[in-house]
């Protein structure tokens, strides 16, 4: 008899139940703490937070922990609890130049002002399983630095001195009275600014602007870039407080800065110069960070005068799909009932079966020759 | 709200979970578009506790326009106990605590995906759609700058282009759902993937009808009594799906949506009303259909 999808709610209630019962596993096993996760997986942590952009490394670990390590299902949660947050306002811009540098890399020049630091990284180590991996064991204590780099002092920016010499384009400037687009506020409106777009990389899927970064590597709207500069450390945030009349520090979060210099041989826009793209992300994410300066110089394509000629100097392609969220929910959302689209569906395939087997068998009657001059 | 209470205040969410602030933009997007039915108003959505694709648009409508004396309906496919439909209504009983109710009639507001009710709706009513692409000229032109263009300029040749072209090579028009509409002589309109069997009931509806698509941040509005008409040519006009000689299983009712249902592997099928609570309404009015065990049992 008929039993249809009757019974949705319970349907739902039982699988909560069976997920909550898989996210455990066996019992046996102690649960994993916050502390672990935040301690030990910190590149999950600093992803979350990145792309939740919510700054909030244990807020992140409980979304990692419920989300059984699905990354995007983390995100998501923070995404969803972060537009409930009030908002008290805007933060003073960082100042990266300010950064307590933890590393600091330049592949432009051998040497620089404040140093190369290499800092904690996995280039440049062989990946080869370790099979004896102790995770108890007390790693060696970091070497103190046995040069005198003063990890302290101000960090000028590649980019900066580069700047100085009038070999670089200065740092992007807007017109008077332009006012920082939000776009968790308005709506992304097309052709968008070069704020609204690096807010929506910045908080876009890792993947896709890695695929995207390469992209242009491989020809697809060609920027020969080198990277000017990476740099992950500590800086401090401040607040303009209204009733003191003068910003507070109200904490400090890591970020990674990539600034990106890519030739540009000149067009009749602009002189010729090296130009940049930038990145800018919460935690250590260079990955990140790299592709979004690759994917953020492609976008220029239009300021510049080049050519347009790929998808990573489309905005509306790259904008409208960078999102995993959105992409996640809305791929996702094919699992959901469509019976009745698809009965419309069925029953207009079946017409034009109906039509296309009357069509056959009429062309059947008929000769060969005037078959094959039909098709 | 002094300091105190902000902090000795357990968390809890805003009434329909959206807090005023957000709902007041969300009306104004609402209003703008009761003002001019069938633009797509850009609006700032949220993003909400469900995925984006699975309502989260007509969500954020309705707890924008829901006040504390609405009875709330939500369905999706036509049925009020699908899971997602079942979802929604447990986030609105959860967060508003409004009186729920899956008979249309009752409702003051209704949130659907795919359908609008077969009985006709009234002056108090509100229907919200779920909408996944607001856009009815996307599938033509990818590209926002350009589909705002043509709308703005009511340049819609393409999409009678495209409809000439199914009728060029099938003989009819091949779009069975989200069938596009022109409003008001205005703006062309997608009437989200209600199958087109649904396009007449929005045609000068008493009920005010509201779009929502979260994903892509667009509400848009038919205020009550206004004309939508399907688009079609005056050779070849716009019909509706049919099911000739079908009747429902369950209530036997004729000239409905239909559901089929796959009985077995051997072909058999039968057909039920889309509509759940139209169904088991004509069923407690003693309407019954050939496969209803309460039919045998009246039979004998």
């Amino acid at each position: 008899m008929y039993v249809a999808v009757k019974g949705g709610e319970k349907a739902i209630k039982n699988a909560h139940t069976l997920f909550a019962a898989k996210r455990r596993g066996n019992e046996n096993v102690p649960g994993l703490r916050l502390d672990q996760i935040t301690e030990q997986l910190s590149f999950a942590v600093d992803r979350v937070m990145g792309e939740g952009s919510l700054y909030d490394p244990e807020l992140a670990a409980m979304a990692i922990r419920q989300a059984q390590g699905d990354l995007i299902e983390a995100i998501f949660l923070i995404r969803a609890y972060r537009t409930t947050l009030p908002r008290f306002g805007y933060a003073e811009p960082i100042e990266t130049g300010k950064m307590a540098i933890e590393r600091r890399i330049s592949a432009t020049f051998k040497d620089l002002p404040g140093g190369q630091v290499l800092g904690p990284t996995f280039d440049y180590s062989h990946r080869l399983i370790n099979f004896d991996f102790d995770p108890e064991a007390a790693p060696e204590s970091p070497p103190s630095s046995d040069e005198d780099i003063d990890l302290n002092a101000e960090v000028p920016r590649v980019s900066d001195i580069l700047g100085k010499s009038g070999m670089i384009e200065p740092d992007h400037q807007f017109d008077e009275g332009h006012e920082t687009g939000d776009l968790t506020r308005t709506p992304i409106d097309f052709p968008t600014d070069r704020d609204v777009r690096l807010q929506n990389l910045a908080r876009g899927d890792e993947g896709f602007l890695l695929a995207l970064g390469y992209s242009t590597q491989r020809g697809y709207a060609r920027s020969h870039p080198f990277a000017g500069e990476i740099r992950f450390g500590e800086v401090e945030l401040e607040f303009f407080a209204e009733e003191l009349g003068f910003a507070v520090p109200i904490g400090t979060m890591e970020v990674t800065e990539c600034q990106m210099i890519n030739q540009f041989k000149g067009s009749a826009k602009a002189p010729p110069a090296f130009t940049r793209g930038y990145g800018l992300v919460f935690g250590q994410a260079e990955r990140k960070a790299m592709s979004m300066a690759l994917v953020d110089r492609s976008l220029r394509w239009k300021e510049l005068g080049e050519e347009f000629s790929a998808p990573a100097q489309d905005q509306e392609f790259v904008l409208s799909h960078s999102d995993n969220i959105q992409a996640t929910g809305f791929v996702e959302h094919l699992k959901l009932p469509h019976y009745v689209d698809f009965q419309a569906e069925l029953d207009l395939i079946r017409t034009m079966r109906k039509e296309f087997d009357a069509q056959q068998n009429k062309d059947g009657d008929d000769d060969a020759p005037k078959m094959e001059a039909a098709q | 709200m002094s300091l105190d209470q902000l902090t000795n205040e357990a968390p809890a969410y805003n009434f329909a979970y959206l807090d005023e602030q957000t709902k007041r933009m969300i009306r104004r997007a609402i209003l703008k578009g009761i003002a001019v039915p069938g633009y797509q108003v850009p609006f700032a959505a949220r993003e909400m506790p469900m995925p984006y694709g699975w309502g989260t648009g007509g969500v954020q409508v309705t707890a924008s326009v829901l006040g504390e004396s609405d009875i709330l309906k939500v369905i999706d496919q036509g049925a009020d106990d699908t899971t997602n439909a079942v979802s929604i209504r447990n986030f609105f009983a959860k967060t508003a605590n409004v009186e729920l109710t899956t008979h249309t009639s009752e409702a003051t507001v209704i949130q659907t995906r795919h359908r609008i009710p077969e009985e006709e709706l009234q002056e108090h009513q509100t229907l919200v759609y779920q909408v996944p692409i607001p856009e009815p000229l996307r599938f033509l032109e990818p590209r926002e700058t350009e589909t705002r263009k043509m709308h703005a300029l009511s340049e819609y040749g393409l999409i009678h282009v495209k409809l000439y072209e199914d009728i060029a090579t099938h003989g009819h028009i091949a779009t069975t759902y989200a069938y596009p509409v022109m409003v008001e002589g205005r703006y062309v309109m997608d009437p989200s993937p209600t199958p087109k069997f649904d396009n007449p009931k929005m045609h000068k509806s008493k009920a005010l009808q509201l779009f929502g698509a979260g994903r892509e941040k667009r509400i848009y509005a038919l205020p009550p009594h206004t004309d939508v008409v399907s688009l079609d040519f005056e050779d070849h006009p716009f019909t509706i799906q049919e099911w000739p000689d079908t009747q429902c299983a369950m209530c036997g009712a004729e000239g409905v949506y239909f559901d089929e249902v796959i009985l077995d592997d051997a072909g058999n099928n039968m057909f039920v009303c889309s509509d759940s609570d139209y169904c088991e309404t004509r069923q407690s009015e003693g309407h019954l259909g050939p496969l209803n065990a309460d039919y045998k049992e009246r039979m004998q």
